[in-house]
């Protein structure tokens, strides 16, 4: 059973000399299946999550939920919008700076109707704040006055609100510091059981995504290179550019 | 408030000898204080008696999360700090007092016996100019001959691991990738023949495949050519592979400093302890570490006595009011933790 299918993305920018970011990658992500992305800078990690939620326009292939095609972001039916939401590498600058944290999120039950509590609006949002580990008092506060770790419980908040079944984490934690890092990815962790969440899970970091992921997808230069299950694509890998960043990767015992 | 390193009891013969080798620099009581926000009366400490040697040929890395001080302690080091800014303490370089030289001689020391290389290599250089004239600067300055500066320039890059460097040297810094602009900074920093390199965060915007290629450089500057080397990361993994001594900060103060091999695998700090716990294994799957409550600590908004008691699971009264010092827990290893004896698998030599 596939919840999300990706077939033969292609993507590319610029008109004269084109940069072709995504080059012809095919990827499932079952329902509350975690699947990693993992690769160097400028691999396409990115302009994958950005085409799955809709932010490009593909040149060709197709993105496909629950059987589903969809097209950009503005053209989906509701629910697939709903179903798919992001949470982006730079905590702050994702959230607009001049809105409240209650605001924000009162955005998103505007946007989505049905995902609107019925009864006590001020209870629903404390209830969703208690969810992602910040205090009620948080409501009233703006973007600058919260530490990036609270910024990404936030923009964590904000895409739940919507009450998705896809939640795409581009770098969601490399910003962070380590110690807020763990609470961060405990809570993706957490919450990924509580609302029975299917991740793209994006990272830099192969450790991180060691700890997180069922499946481990593989870029390089816009192509997928290898795919499988993360105990064997970290464990065993069997492309020599997973080798390589195996090798250059650091442990702190060894 | 200048703390003074409390006096050896429990050391054993053996260790007293290790130590005593001569240091390159000694900072000891390191102060920095700036000016609060917005030039409002209030100062910010946010170097807070910083205590550590750097013995030649040797690295030593200085860890700690996002503004727990680790740049303004290594630009401190090197005179580098923002307007307003003050310091106190003692900085002993070749045993000579750093704070009270005549700005000449500070400036003479930079760029010649400490160099400092910093985390984003295109700030560092001037897109304007030739790699070869930057890295040739300061020998130029020096008074050099053009072809020997030439020559050397294309040792430099060549030391440094930037490929065919007699034609890359007249490229310009846009012209060169992420990891080769660090080259050409390395080469850059080298110039002068330093015996102490402060490097902030040398690799951190750069890939693993690269960033594993320039440790292997900075490695071999130290164990080749005897570069001593300060390394400033918030990566323990980077440190571990580097750095033979290890200084933790947190909130703008030391929590513990001692040999890498002991501190990352034996902590005598519960903050240590915390970090390297939250470090995941990448070839084998780790579980998730249980955080650490709360957020970070900042020089600005430090608690009162010890500055981690917030979020630490061993800390009680004693610690919201008494400011531990830091203390020699076993030879070479020390903690500014009330109850360190209390961490598992940590040495501790009885006085
Ligand atoms: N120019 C400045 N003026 C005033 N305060 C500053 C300035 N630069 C840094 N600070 C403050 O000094 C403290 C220590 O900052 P520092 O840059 O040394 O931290 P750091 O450990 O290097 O952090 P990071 O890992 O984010 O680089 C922080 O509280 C920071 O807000
Ligand atoms: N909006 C854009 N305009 C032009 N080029 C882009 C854009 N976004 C990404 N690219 C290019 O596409 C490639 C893949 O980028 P990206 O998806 O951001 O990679 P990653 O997230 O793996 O670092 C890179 O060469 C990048 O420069
Ligand atoms: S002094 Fe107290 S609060 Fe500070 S680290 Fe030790 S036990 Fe924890
Ligand atoms: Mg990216
Ligand atoms: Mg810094």
């Amino acid at each position: 059973m596939t919840l999300l299918d990706v077939r033969d993305l292609r993507v590319s920018f610029g008109r004269r000399t084109k940069v072709v970011a995504v080059d012809g990658v095919s990827l499932a992500v079952a329902p509350e299946e975690t699947v990693g992305l993992v690769g160097e800078s400028g691999s396409g990690k990115t302009t994958v999550a950005r085409a799955v939620v809709g932010l490009v326009r593909p040149d060709s292939g197709a993105i496909v939920l629950d059987g589903q095609p969809l097209g950009r972001i503005g053209r989906r039916p509701a629910v697939a919008h709903r179903a798919v939401q992001m949470v982006f590498q730079d905590p702050r600058s994702s959230l607009n700076p001049r809105m409240t944290v209650a605001s924000v999120i009162d955005e998103v039950w505007r946007t989505h109707p049905v995902t609107a509590p019925d009864g006590d609006r001020t209870a629903a949002l404390h209830r969703l704040l208690d969810d992602v580990g910040l205090d009620a008092s948080v409501a009233r506060q703006r973007p600058g006055e919260l530490s990036g770790g609270q910024c990404q419980r936030v923009s964590i908040a904000r895409a739940l609100a919507a009450k998705p079944r896809l939640l795409v984490c581009d770098e969601a934690v490399s910003a962070l510091d380590v110690s807020v890092q763990a609470q961060v990815l405990r809570l993706l962790v957490d919450l990924r059981e509580k609302h029975h969440l299917a991740m793209l899970f994006i990272s830099h970091d192969l450790g991180v995504v060691h700890q997180i992921a069922d499946r481990i997808a593989v870029m390089r230069r816009g192509e997928l290179v290898e795919e499988g299950p993360a105990a064997d694509v970290l464990g065993a890998p069997q492309h020599e550019y997973t080798q390589s960043l195996l090798e250059a990767a650091l442990e702190l015992n060894e | 408030m200048t703390t003074r390193m409390p006096s050896h009891a429990g050391r054993t013969e053996a260790a007293r000898q290790v130590t005593r080798q001569p240091s390159l620099l000694e900072v000891s009581g390191l102060v920095v204080d700036l000016p609060g926000p917005s030039g409002g009366p209030e100062i910010v400490r946010v170097v807070d008696g910083v205590s550590f040697d750097v013995p030649a040929a040797t690295t030593v890395g200085l860890i700690g999360e996002s503004g727990s001080g680790k740049t303004m302690t290594a630009n401190a080091l090197i005179g580098l700090l923002p307007d307003g800014a003050e310091t106190g303490g003692e900085l002993r370089w070749r045993g000579a007092d750093l704070l009270t030289a005549t700005p000449a001689r500070r400036r003479a020391l930079r760029g010649h016996e400490i160099a400092m290389i910093f985390q984003d290599p295109l700030a560092a250089l001037n897109p304007t100019q030739t790699i070869a004239r930057q890295v040739g600067e300061i020998l130029r300055r020096s008074g050099r001959p053009r072809d020997e500066v030439r020559r050397r320039v294309i040792e430099l890059l060549d030391r440094a691991g930037v490929p065919d460097p007699a034609t890359r040297a007249d490229s310009y810094p846009h012209e060169f990738s992420g990891g080769l602009r660090q080259r050409a900074v390395i080469a850059m920093a080298l110039a002068g023949s330093p015996a102490l390199l402060l490097a902030d965060e040398p690799t951190t915007a750069l890939d693993v495949t690269v960033q594993s290629r320039i440790l292997r450089l900075l490695r071999s500057l130290q164990d080749d050519d005897g570069l001593a080397m300060v390394l400033v990361s918030h990566d323990l993994r980077v440190v571990a592979h580097v750095a033979q001594q290890t200084v933790v900060m947190y909130a703008g103060r030391v929590a513990e400093r001692g040999p890498t091999n002991e501190v990352l695998h034996r902590p005598a700090h519960p903050y240590t302890r915390a970090l390297v716990q939250s470090v995941p294994a990448v070839r084998t799957r780790t579980a998730i570490a249980s955080p650490l409550p709360g957020t970070p600590a900042t020089p600005a908004n430090r608690p009162s006595g010890c500055a981690f008691h917030p979020r630490c699971p061993l800390a009680r009264e004693r610690c919201k009011v008494e400011q531990p010092l830091i203390r020699e827990i076993a030879a070479g290893q020390w903690t500014a933790c009330h109850y360190a004896e209390e961490l598992q698998g940590v040495r501790h030599d009885p006085a």
